[in-house]
């Protein structure tokens, strides 16, 4: 018998932190299985947002950033510029990437710069507790939003993946999910292609991977992937948004 | 020796920051140190490095500390109100221990102030430019000539102690016109094993970082760092003494503060006043050992600023209080006249003669 | 024939899974209990397992090595 499925060697035997059911834990093991296929760990280095994904620097092997809250692409520039031969990827949540940083992921993505970003968008602020998020649904009830989201007053949830695309500087941005073995296996390839994007030198590769909060959403993790089903990928539906090489290719 | 050029303060940093083997550059614009990133913009791609237009001073810094964790030299230049911004960035810079320069060639403010230069951002700089307790080694020079000098020096003590650096310059030296002989080049070869380049599979993973969960772990990186900060400031401190062998009245000043001063202390001394300056030239570690030894002679410190008074709180501290110190100033971008140093000498010395 | 190995002591009783399974062939455990204090999931009956390793594609954390 042959190993046909075991823990990626770009994890550490860290055990997770996060509660029981939530799907960073399915995206850590996707970026590490990425990682570990194109062999290229030994010249890795991860930045680390500030949410519940904190303490990715813990569970990545390769060498880790922990950077201040929404400035990962910055970071993360400032790394690849200093590393261009290096593969510097960051991982960020919703709250990180599009609301604090949201500036610093749009200047990132116009300059192209050849990183890879994970964007974990599961619509709310985990790590202090179950807050609204930039991509809270309209009327989705959080801390924040005890009557749920009023988009009157509050404004709508940001689709990160369609305001990106519209740049020209961006190589390639996807929208996947992990609430199923199907998509699963699509975000996987989705990754790896925005790894692989940047080993081949074409830039900018961002995967916002619709994820899930059992706990601050109240649900199991069995409702919580229904949830995604139901509600956050209706709202945020999954595809490829832009992908520069290929659309060349088509031409 | 090596020729003299004719330089603006803020060039003289750019260059002598290269020639210190900084080959990183992040900006944002902002008046009165845009020379600095011109120069920079101009010089980088032609010699290999980086130079690049952050979009914001937050992104800047924080493009700073992705290089400083790469071990590479790197720096940053802003003004006043830029240097508020990179306040969260210096803060994670310290509490990661990570090398970097940051130039502030200072403005008036608060707020968006002017663009005239100042020294209000003496207790932003030596006291609380960000959250947290940490310090930065700050160097304030007073001449385009200390302006070269300070970059390497900076990089060198930033880089030994694994605290970053900061260069507090106003407006008026950034401007400045004067000849200047740059330090010779070097190449910076990083040899730093916390650096994070990649593992090449063969060592366990670095990580920058400034979290700690555990409170006992937090407070012992503190207890950690505030030991290097005592070496710096057993070790580091630089001063110059002017005309201090007989003086009974002693000036404290320091960069612009400093020029304008002599020019004073000359008039003073025709009129037979015994007046001397104590200028520091390091502003964190504050030089504390020349001020008590001169707090046992004189009669007078005055503290003379661009500012509201903020370094006259270090000299009362390092003078004990034994002696009354008193303030010359002028604000807002305004620098005080050689007549109103002048002045405030001759008030310390007993009265307009 | 394929074999699944289960981390136990890695393993949040999430039940991911065990809805994952095609063959409905996981179960949480109801009379254990790990070292983190999570009932674990366990296998019921290994020979008819196909090896699909989706429980192990669904798994959050890394609880499950897949052999075939």
């Amino acid at each position: 018998m042959a190993v046909v499925f075991q823990k990626p060697k770009a994890l550490t035997d860290a055990p997770l932190h996060y509660c029981p059911g939530c799907t960073h834990g399915i995206i850590h093991r996707l970026v590490a299985e990425a990682i570990d296929e194109l062999g290229i760990e030994g010249k890795t280095v991860g930045v680390a947002p500030v949410g519940c994904s904190v303490m990715a620097y813990d569970y990545f092997a390769c060498d880790m950033v922990e950077a201040a809250h929404g400035r990962a692409p910055a970071v993360a520039t400032g790394l690849k510029r200093a590393l261009p031969e290096n593969i510097i990827f960051t991982y960020q949540g919703d709250g990180d990437l599009a609301s604090i940083g949201m500036a610093e992921t749009v200047h990132a993505a116009t300059r192209n710069e050849n990183i890879t970003v994970i964007f974990v968008n599961n619509a709310i602020y985990g790590m202090t507790g179950g807050q609204m998020a930039p991509t809270s649904l309209p009327g989705q009830v959080t801390q924040t939003s005890p009557y749920g989201r009023d988009t009157a007053t509050v404004g709508f949830p940001i689709r990160v993946s369609e305001m990106l695309s519209t740049l020209d500087g961006p190589e390639f941005i996807q929208r996947v999910a992990v609430n199923n073995v199907k998509n699963i296996n699509a975000a996987k390839k989705a990754i790896k292609k925005a790894f692989q994007n940047q080993v081949e030198g074409k830039g900018f590769s961002l995967v916002e991977v619709v994820s899930t909060c059992p706990t601050n959403w109240g649900l199991t993790p069995q409702k919580a992937l229904e949830w995604v089903e139901e509600k956050m990928i209706p709202y945020y539906p999954l595809g490829v948004y832009k992908d520069r090489s290929a659309n060349k290719e088509e031409k | 020796m090596a020729e003299k050029v004719l330089m603006k303060g803020n060039e003289a940093i750019a260059e002598a920051a290269i020639r210190a083997g900084c080959m990183h550059y992040f900006g944002y614009p902002i008046t009165p140190q845009t020379e600095i990133a011109a120069y920079m913009a101009k010089r980088m791609p032609k010699i290999g490095g980086v130079f690049l237009q952050a979009e914001s001073e937050i992104a800047a810094i924080n493009m700073v500390y992705g290089v400083a964790g790469t071990g590479f030299r790197v720096m940053t230049s802003s003004s006043s109100p830029g240097i508020s911004l990179k306040g969260e960035g210096i803060s994670y810079l310290a509490g990661a221990d990570l090398p970097a320069l940051i130039v502030n060639v200072q403005r008036g403010g608060p707020g968006l102030g002017g663009i005239q230069p100042s020294q209000s951002d003496y207790f932003q700089a030596t006291r609380g430019l960000g959250h947290g307790d940490f310090h930065l080694i700050v160097m304030a020079p007073a001449s385009v000539q200390e302006m070269a000098d300070m970059t390497a020096k900076c990089f060198d003590l930033s880089d030994k102690y694994r605290v970053p650096a900061m260069i507090l310059a106003d407006g008026t030296l950034g401007q400045m016109m004067e000849p200047v002989v740059l330090p010779e080049p070097t190449e910076y070869k990083p040899d730093k094993p916390w650096a994070v380049t990649g593992t090449n599979c063969e060592r366990k993973h670095n990580i920058i970082n400034s979290l700690y969960l555990k409170p006992e772990e937090l407070e012992k990186t503190n207890f950690e760092r505030f030991e290097r900060y005592k070496a710096i400031e057993e070790n580091e401190p630089l001063w110059e003494e002017f005309m201090m062998d007989d003086a009974e009245i002693c000036v404290a000043a320091f960069g612009i503060a400093a020029r304008v001063s002599k020019n004073a202390i000359m008039a003073a001394r025709e009129k037979g006043i015994k007046v001397g300056m104590i200028r520091p030239i390091t502003l964190w570690p504050f030089p504390k050992k020349p001020f008590k030894a001169a707090a046992d002679k004189c009669k007078a410190f005055i503290s003379v600023e661009l500012s509201m008074g903020q370094m006259i709180e270090d000299v009362q501290l390092a003078t004990e209080c034994k002696v009354p110190v008193t303030l010359c100033n002028r604000a807002g971008g305004m620098i005080p006249s050689p007549e109103e140093v002048l002045e405030a000498i001759e008030r310390a010395a007993g009265g307009n003669k | 024939m394929a074999k699944v190995i289960f981390d136990a002591d890695l393993c949040k009783g999430c039940g991911l899974c065990v809805d994952a399974c095609p063959k409905g062939i996981l179960q949480i455990a109801k009379d254990k209990i790990n070292k983190k204090g999570h009932s674990p999931a366990e296998m019921t009956d290994e020979s008819k397992c196909i090896g699909c390793a989706f429980c192990a594609t669904m798994c959050p954390d890394c609880v499950i090595t897949v052999e075939r």
